[in-house]
Order: C-alpha cells, then sequence, then structure tokens
C-alpha cells in the first residue's frame, strides 16, 4: 500500500525548488533538533493490498453474523436499499469532513435540510436541527433547552432506555442540575408520581415512545400533566413508530428526539449512530446544533446557508447551553437517502410490518409454557416475556443455530427477555424460534 | 450617535429613564443598536423576576451576534414590552423610544453616566 500518494518525487522537487529549500528536512528548520525524531518511526514496513486484505479478512472472519436477530433494545435491524449504500459512499460525501466554510458546500447543505424537512414531517415537528451523536446525546441536549433560572429540575421515566437515562445523568450532573426519575409501574411510566411531584421548579419530562419494553405508553396524558405544571414535553421516539402511530406534536410535545439508526444506518457494534432533534417553532432558538436554512441568492435562485449561527457556542461560548457544534453528517445523509429511497408509504409499509410481526411472534412466544408477556399492554415491535429456563443458556443455544435471541433484561425483570421483530424477520424464522423455545433446553 | 440628554446611560450601552425615584425604563442605546446591526430576536425576562446591578435579564440577537443586555438597576420586573419582543428591529429604528423592560421596587441604581458623558465614552470606545 502506499502507491496512491499523490505527489511524485518530481512534484516534490518542484515545490522545493520553488520554496527555495534544499531537502524536505529543510521545512522543519523551527523544530529544535532536541525535539526531531532521529530514527524514523517504529512501525513496520508497508504491506502490498493484498496481504492487506487478508489480514483485515482474517479480523472480520472474527465477527459472529448471525443471519437472524430478534434483539433491539436501541439498536434496529431493518433493510437498507441498495441506493442508500451506494450514494452515501460517493466520495465527495464519504470523504468530507463538517464544512468550516458551509455555504460553499450547496450539496452537503442540502442533504442536511432534506433531513431536517423529513424530520419534521415524521414527528410533526416545525424545525429539526442537523443531528446530533445518538438518541441519547438527543435526549440530553433536549433537556438542556428546556432549563432555566427559575426551572432547573427535569424528570426522566424510568421507562426511558437505561443508556439514554445515563447519559442524561452525566449531563445533569455536569450541569448542576436536578434529575428525578420518575418510577416504573407496571412497565409504563407512574402518572400518579409526575402529579404529585412536577410543580413550578419543572423544567421538562422526558419519556420514549415506545418505551424500553416496547410498550405504548399514554404520552397525551403525561404531557397533559406538564404542561399543566408549566413544564416542557419531550418524546423520545422511535422514528418508525412516528409514522403509524400519534406523532410527538399529535400527543403535545414540545421537543421531540429520538435514534435515527433505524432509517438506513447498519448496526455496525452500536456506532456510529444518529440522534434527531425537533422542536416546535416557539423553542427554534434554544435547539443546538447545526440548522440549514433555505434561501435566495442574489440571482433569485434557491440556496442554502447555516442558520441561526449567531447562537452557535462557538461564537458565544460562555452562553452556550451545548457544546454541539457539527452534526453526524454521513450518518444523517444516509438516514436522508433511506426516507426518500423509502418514501412516507415505505417507511409506514416496514412500521405495519415490525408491528404484525412481533404481534405474531408474541402471540406464538406466549404460547409456549414459561413463556408468558411480562406487561399487559399494547406494543410496537418489541415485548417482554418471561423465561422459564436459564436465559443465558438458552442464548447460547440460539447462537448456535445463528440467532441472536431477545434482550436479556436485568434490574426487576431479571430473568425476562426483551423481544424485537422487524421486517427482516420472516415467518419461517419466528416459527423455528418458537419451536427450539418448545424443545426447551437441557439444563 | 444620538443621545437623548433626559436619560442616563451604562457603560454597558443600556439606557435608564426614571418614572419615578423607584421605577424606571430600560432599553438600549442608538451606539449599541448601530453595533449590533438588524436585530432580529430579544430574550425578554419575565415579569416578577428580580434583576439586578450589571447581571444579563435578557439577550438580544442581531444578524451578527447574541449579545447580553444588562441590568442598570438593582429592583423588579414589572412589565416588558411585548411590542419589542414582537418587532426587535423598533430598536434600531428608534432606540430611545423602545423601552424593553419597565422596572419597579428599584433599591440600588448602577454607576450610570449623563448623556455628555456617555457621549464621551463611546468615542473613547470606538
Amino acid at each position: 500500500m502506499g502507491s496512491y500518494i499523490p505527489n511524485s518525487k518530481a512534484e516534490q522537487e518542484r515545490m522545493l525548488d520553488f520554496l527555495g529549500l534544499a531537502s524536505l528536512d529543510d521545512l522543519y528548520d523551527e523544530i529544535p533538533d532536541k525535539v526531531k525524531l532521529k530514527d524514523g518511526l517504529n512501525i513496520p514496513e508497508g504491506k502490498s493490498e493484498l496481504e492487506v486484505r487478508r489480514r483485515m479478512e482474517t479480523l472480520a472472519g472474527k465477527n459472529t453474523v448471525f443471519h437472524t436477530i430478534f434483539r433491539g433494545a436501541g439498536a434496529y435491524r431493518h433493510y437498507i436499499p441498495a441506493i442508500v449504500k451506494a450514494v452515501a459512499s460517493k466520495e465527495k460525501f464519504i470523504t468530507a469532513y463538517t464544512p468550516y466554510q458551509p455555504e460553499i458546500s450547496q450539496g452537503v447543505l442540502q442533504s442536511i435540510f432534506e433531513f431536517q424537512t423529513m424530520i419534521c414531517e415524521l414527528t410533526g415537528m416545525d424545525v429539526a436541527n442537523a443531528s446530533v451523536y445518538d438518541g441519547a446525546t438527543a435526549c440530553a441536549e433536549a433537556i438542556s433547552m428546556c432549563v432555566d433560572r427559575k426551572r432547573d429540575v427535569v424528570y426522566v421515566s424510568a421507562t426511558v432506555h437505561p443508556d439514554y437515562l445515563r447519559t442524561v445523568k452525566t449531563y445533569c450532573y455536569a450541569a448542576g442540575r436536578k434529575l428525578v426519575v420518575v418510577p416504573e409501574k407496571d412497565g409504563v411510566t407512574d402518572i400518579a408520581f409526575l402529579k404529585e411531584n412536577l410543580d413550578e421548579k419543572s423544567a421538562a419530562f422526558l419519556m420514549q415512545q415506545p418505551n424500553f419494553y416496547g410498550i405504548i405508553e399514554d404520552a397525551e396524558t403525561y404531557f397533559g400533566v406538564a404542561r399543566e405544571a408549566g413544564a416542557k414535553s419531550i418524546m423520545c421516539i422511535n422514528p418508525f413508530y412516528g409514522a403509524i402511530g400519534r406523532t410527538p406534536r399529535e400527543c403535545g410535545a414540545d421537543i421531540a428526539v429520538g435514534e435515527g439508526q433505524p432509517l438506513g444506518i447498519s448496526l455496525g457494534f452500536g456506532g456510529p449512530y444518529l440522534g434527531f432533534m425537533a422542536c416546535v417553532q416557539e423553542m427554534t432558538r434554544k435547539l443546538p446544533g447545526r440548522i440549514v436554512g433555505q434561501t435566495t441568492d442574489l440571482e433569485g435562485k434557491r440556496a442554502f446557508v447555516l442558520t441561526l449561527q449567531a447562537r452557535e457556542q462557538h461564537i458565544r461560548r460562555e452562553k452556550a447551553s451545548s457544546n454541539i457544534c457539527s452534526n453526524q453528517g454521513l450518518c444523517a445523509l444516509t438516514a436522508a437517502c433511506y426516507m426518500s429511497t423509502m418514501g412516507p408509504s415505505g417507511i409506514k409499509e416496514v412500521a405495519n410490518q415490525c408491528l404484525s410481526k412481533a404481534h405474531y411472534a408474541a402471540k406464538l412466544i406466549s404460547s409456549v409454557p414459561g413463556y408468558e408477556l411480562v406487561f399487559d399492554a399494547e406494543f410496537f415491535h418489541e415485548f417482554v416475556t418471561k423465561c422459564p429456563v436459564s436465559v443465558n443458556k438458552l442464548m447460547a443455544k440460539l447462537e448456535r443455530q445463528g440467532i441472536l435471541g431477545g434482550y436479556p433484561l436485568g434490574g426487576p425483570y431479571e430473568g425476562c427477555i426483551l423481544w424485537c421483530f422487524t421486517e427482516m424477520n420472516t415467518k419461517e424464522e419466528i416459527d423455528q424460534l418458537v419451536a427450539i423455545l418448545k424443545e426447551g433446553i437441557q439444563e | 450617535m444620538k443621545v437623548d440628554k433626559d436619560i442616563k446611560y451604562s457603560k454597558t450601552h443600556e439606557w435608564v429613564k426614571f418614572l419615578d425615584d423607584t421605577t424606571a425604563l430600560i432599553g438600549l442605546t442608538d451606539y449599541a443598536q448601530e453595533q449590533l446591526g438588524d436585530l432580529v430576536f430579544i430574550n425578554m425576562p419575565a415579569e416578577g423576576d428580580e434583576v439586578s446591578c450589571d447581571t444579563p435579564f435578557g439577550d438580544i440577537e442581531s444578524v451578527k451576534a447574541v449579545s447580553d443586555i444588562n441590568s442598570p438597576v438593582d429592583g423588579i420586573v414589572a412589565e416588558v414590552n411585548e411590542e419589542i419582543a414582537e418587532n426587535p428591529e423598533n430598536i434600531n429604528s428608534d432606540p430611545y423610544g423602545s423601552w424593553i423592560i419597565k422596572v419597579s421596587n428599584i433599591t440600588e441604581i448602577c454607576d450610570l453616566m449623563d448623556a455628555d458623558s456617555y457621549e464621551r465614552f463611546c468615542q473613547e470606545e470606538a
């Protein structure tokens, strides 16, 4: 490798000549001799392309690749149309870093603008930003949007993804905010606790839809309680659920956030993922990170700009309520490609397939003795069952057949399994799973 | 640069117009609006908020930057000018006619300048 460095000996000579230098080392004249490396770098010789490929393929071969996956818990396997990867891997997109002179990169800005527009359509919100790192960051940033001098206590439901909750805790700890975890009751947010505790010090209430256990919560009622107390409502939503369920806007949320990975981004061992954020018009100026706006140029043609830059943290650092100044560019572009490839009807169809496959699976799995549903509640594409045998042994057995089983829960639901079904799972796969569950395991 | 002879000025370019001993209107000076450029958004305090000397009570956004608006007095916000919240550009066209907040129960007044000293102050700063 290394034969692709695009400046030849002759070109180097020419450049040195132009600069009036005798050798490349002369470029480093200003650096004191004693800090210069004398013996070169202690790294092995370069390898040929064939050798590199062999090495990488050996490493990749160590991965366990499951042909069947029944696990979600925050990362969801969906079909990614070939065109999505083809477009997103075009070198002008894949090699570009966030544009420092953004308006010169109209193509990148347009892709972000389209992404924002589609996120607004999915969530029913007025304004979306160019994205943040992931769903967890989006939750934490949304909370930062709501806190002010008078209202600095934030409420997060215990049914939010535990990783998101941890990220929110870290943010709150660092910002000196009080965080109250609203307890869970029968798999959903304890509404009585909300009613009793929200007051004039409450800044925001954050819930997840569907929640970590896959359950569709009564967001509207919670948000009504929050509104009465003058607190902002934040919904962390699965984008596919947004396509068929009530949108965050319809439920009365002020801010909608979520993990954008399901929208065409590979599971990829947990990253890079994509946090999306959208809000109602009145909160636009609190929205962190980049926001692309549409305008017209001097000739009256459609053009894109970064807007509300005056509030970005690199300009108003000491007053910034967020330190996000960039965005998850390539992932946002990928999601934009995915959404435009699928279209509203395609996204709805995926959502409906997830919904019906999960319900088919729930019916069958829960009919196997010992695998009863833990919650009697509406769910989207995930649900929790009991497990009559050792969860670890069951997972090992499934693994031997190339199947990644559901997510083994901990805490109050130790010994239970969170299953997930998407359009990727066929009826045959589900039936096979049920047959394996029926077989039981040798304890 | 315009100044109004009947009002007082702060070093951070706010003006104060006393209605009586403990009540005053607060706005941004002509110099401030000129430096900031076209104003597009103003972040207001709420009625009943306490304000205190040299402490920001809100901020104002122009096409160029976001800047704090400091209070030149200690007191309580009695009223915010909704018309300015809706149309911050009015500060550009008529800075001394566009009060931002009305403060009552004033207990302390910061180090303020009269029109002549403020004019000199701005010239030195420029």
